[in-house]
């Protein structure tokens, strides 16, 4: 195509500009078209290697059976939203009852007791990912920063980083259990247990990408830079703040997105052992009920956990561009 | 989304509970004021409970009651949540995090003796009859089918006894692979329903010996029994680990309908009517909460007489609630298969088992001494007590753990109200705990809860009196 327009372009060069035009739009075309082109093979060869994998919960889900339980699981949402408001009238009934006979009576409205839907998993999952996530660059990128500038310390914690950073958190999620269960005691807890459990899980994996990214990015600034420091005699505090930082930006924002899609991944994982109410969970809870649907709303999730990861990663590159000065290294 | 994760500030919780305790201490010295007036059941102490529970179609009196509205009415705001196993739930009752749970009859008793993890846990509340059966796989049952009599339309006559998988299990012993079976806790009702059939068709299951710190049951074993969580039973035997396994309902109907296995009898079978799951909770959970602990018994009453009523009338929508995906989660076929009166052996034998699972009829929640002590007699049959008991220790231990005298209190309270008929509890008045002995076992051994050291020495097959390993 683009070469035929080219052709056009050399042939009448009155209509350059309708040419130019024409040629960006065959690049956008490109752009959506070809990624169109590969989703549909892919949903093709999808359906038809489901079609041919027989399992013990009948025929692998193909892409029909996702989009039906995609219907279906919206419609669970939206009928346990309708139980959720009927529960709270109820609640604001037996309430005003209980007054009415017992004057001294304080009421109070208690949460919804009923199960979370597949969007609330969504959300829980979402909510624990970040705040591991947070809790992650809070100790990382400061600890970076140390190592970076110190190579005495980088000598010392590097044999300490290299041997856990390819730990599973499969490995790690008994240990924390037990931590956790020993350690986090009160009688009305803030955060239940399992997301506790699933969140430090989700930090202690996704803490060691940001660690060397920040401490690579900070040991390869610029000397001249850290030569001006020095030559302004800055105390280093400001020198970390106005030197080291700003130059370190890139790196940092590189790990962290090595690190959030880490975490991601962790998640589901640490979900399913630690039955934290989330995306994990509901990929366990399914594999255990073993009806005929499980499997296609497994897949389900497979594809939505898969789409949250991608936007995760977008966000993360936007929030990159924003903040780094050194556009280029977004792209890599 | 959040309300799993941020639970009520403790300062507002504190404040409320502090007023709801001056309200009812008020109303309470009212009360004893007006002597006329019978003793009302107070409001309950603790409002929001959570209760566990293992993906079994057992677990049923709990979803009713939640789905019917029973929790609300007693003022009880309840969370159910599945557990991953046996182990979880019931570390989660011990620590506190769960409330209360659907139990294994074995579990309180085991906790209470100190067998596994020590803790006190009591029962108010038995859940159902029956409910379990022993499956094998297909390569099994091709092997034992020919030792079975045959009826003369060609199907098996039932009961299918061990008798028939004995030359299997002794032709895997000459070739030197060993016969590995799965059931789903060490102190689980299906733990001594597989070892009870399995003894009685001459196989040994093996002895624990736990004062030498043998906890895992094979010592002398022809038949070697594992743990398997129950959903991952069809699982596990698929992939060819296990070759049987003993479990709850929905997890033999599976085996049927996913073609990987054939139940070959169900515990109906193996003792008539006998005493299955338990609702248990701490005892000083319900020594901080009396009311609560008698407005959940209440409740779970309720929900056990909807499931029996009008000749098992209201089943089929208790299987509709219980196949959701939050409840058992497995398919209506499934569920409904054994839940509605009948239960299928081989593809398409299907056959009537009206009583496969009793929730209210035949006393069925009230909870007997003689249930626990049978659970008890049963532990030192199989070692896991290691010494001699005298008949008065399992007394006791039964009347610690099994607790008629909340039940009562419940059941009087749930008449009083006319919420239930006093015909509902008729055979109750004047209960000494103690059932007349039981004939229906599948070995023809009578089983007289009174005499528990006798009924050990019954068996031909297990430790008896004096014996220690």
């Amino acid at each position: 195509m683009t070469t035929l327009i080219r052709k056009m372009m050399t042939a009448d060069s009155d209509s350059t500009l309708l040419v130019k035009s024409l040629q960006f739009l065959s690049q956008r075309a490109k752009a959506v078209v070809l990624p169109m082109v590969g989703i549909a093979v892919f949903l093709v060869i999808w359906s038809f290697a489901a079609n041919s994998i027989d399992t013990s919960l009948g025929k692998f889900p193909g892409p029909k059976a996702v989009a039906t339980q995609i219907g279906n699981l919206y419609h669970e949402h939206q009928s346990e939203r309708e139980k959720e408001a009927a529960f709270y009238q109820r609640q604001e009934e037996r309430n005003a009852k209980r007054i009415a006979k017992d004057p001294g009576y304080q009421p109070k409205i208690r949460a919804y007791t009923g199960k979370e839907t597949f969007l609330d998993q969504i959300g829980t999952s979402l909510v624990t990912v970040m705040s591991g996530f947070i809790l992650a660059a809070v100790i990382a990128i400061p600890l970076g920063i140390a190592v970076g500038l110190s190579k005495t310390l980088n000598t010392a914690i590097n044999p300490i980083i290299q041997v856990f950073k390819p730990v599973s958190p499969l490995a790690w999620l008994p240990l924390v259990t037990m931590v956790v269960s020993a350690v986090y005691v009160s009688p009305e807890p803030m955060f239940a247990k399992s997301f506790i459990n699933s969140m430090i899980t989700v930090t202690l994996c996704c803490l060691w990408p940001m660690v060397i990214n920040t401490s690579v990015g900070v040991a390869a600034i610029n000397q001249d830079w850290v030569n001006v420091s020095r030559v302004l005699r800055l105390p280093s505090l400001v020198h970390v703040q106005k030197i080291v930082l700003p130059a370190s930006i890139p790196a940092i924002f590189t790990g962290m997105r090595l690190s959030l899609g880490i975490a991601w991944m962790v998640l589901i994982a640490a979900e399913m052992l630690a039955q934290n109410p989330g995306l994990g969970k509901f990929v366990w809870d399914e594999f255990q009920n073993g009806s005929s649907q499980s499997l296609s709303r497994i897949m389900t999730a497979v594809i939505v956990i898969g789409f949250i990861g991608f936007l995760l990663d977008r966000a993360m590159l936007q929030l990159q561009r924003l903040v780094s000065w050194d556009k280029e290294s977004a792209n890599r | 989304m959040f309300k799993t994760i941020f639970k009520q500030p403790k300062h507002l919780y504190r404040k409320i509970m502090g007023q709801a305790l001056v309200a009812s201490l008020c109303l309470s010295s009212a009360m004893l004021a007006n002597h006329s007036v019978a003793e009302e059941l107070g409001y309950p102490e603790k409002e929001e409970l959570k209760f566990g529970f293992i993906k079994l179609t057992d677990m049923a009196p709990i979803a009713i009651a939640y789905e019917k509205g029973y929790f609300e009415d007693e003022g009880l705001y309840v969370t159910i949540e599945a557990q991953a196993n046996w182990k979880v739930l019931l570390d989660g009752v011990i620590d506190g995090r769960l409330d209360g749970a659907h139990m294994l009859a074995g579990q309180p008793i085991a906790a209470t003796i100190g067998y596994g993890t020590k803790a006190e846990i009591i029962t108010p509340f038995s859940m159902d009859l029956n409910g379990n059966g022993i499956t094998v796989s297909n390569e099994i049952w091709k092997q034992m089918k020919g030792n079975i009599p045959k009826r003369p339309d060609g199907k098996p006559v039932h009961p299918i006894k061990a008798d028939a998988l004995k030359p299997v299990v002794e032709k895997y012993a000459e070739e030197g692979k060993p016969f590995n079976m799965g059931m789903v806790f060490p102190v689980s009702t299906h733990n001594y329903e597989l070892r009870y059939w399995l003894a009685a068709g001459g196989i040994h299951p093996g002895f624990y010996a736990p004062h030498k710190g043998d906890t895992s049951g094979k010592i002398d074993a022809e038949a070697l029994l594992s743990v398997t969580p129950p959903p991952q039973m069809p699982a596990t035997l698929e992939a060819g680990t296990i070759y049987g396994y003993c479990v709850g309902e929905p997890w033999n109907q599976q085996a049927v309908f996913k073609g990987i296995g054939v139940p070959v009898v169900t515990d109906y079978e193996i003792w008539k009517d006998n005493p299955e799951k338990v609702f248990g909770i701490t005892k000083s959970f319900a020594e901080k909460y009396p009311n609560t602990t008698i407005r959940l018994t209440r409740a779970l009453i309720r929900a056990a007489k909807w499931l029996d009523e009008n000749d098992n009338a209201n089943r089929p929508e208790a299987v509709k609630i219980l196949s959701q995906s939050n409840y058992v989660g497995a398919d209506y076929d499934v569920i409904a298969n054994s839940m509605t009166g009948t239960f299928e052996y081989e593809k398409g034998d299907k056959r009537a088992v009206p009583d496969f699972n009793v929730f209210f009829r035949y006393n069925a929640t009230y909870p007997y001494y003689s249930d626990a002590i049978w659970y008890l007699t049963q532990m030192r049959r199989w070692g896991q007590i290691s010494e001699d008991k005298p008949d008065s220790w399992y007394f006791d231990v039964a009347k610690k753990v099994y607790r008629p005298d909340i039940y009562m209190k419940a059941a009087k309270s749930l008449v009083d109200e006319k919420l239930m008929a006093a015909t509902d509890f008729s055979d109750l008045t004047g209960e000494d705990g103690f059932r007349n002995p039981q004939t229906h076992f599948i070995d023809n051994i009578v089983y007289d809860g009174s005499k528990p050291n006798e009924y050990i020495n019954k068996f031909s097959i297990g430790l008896k009196s004096g014996d220690k390993i």
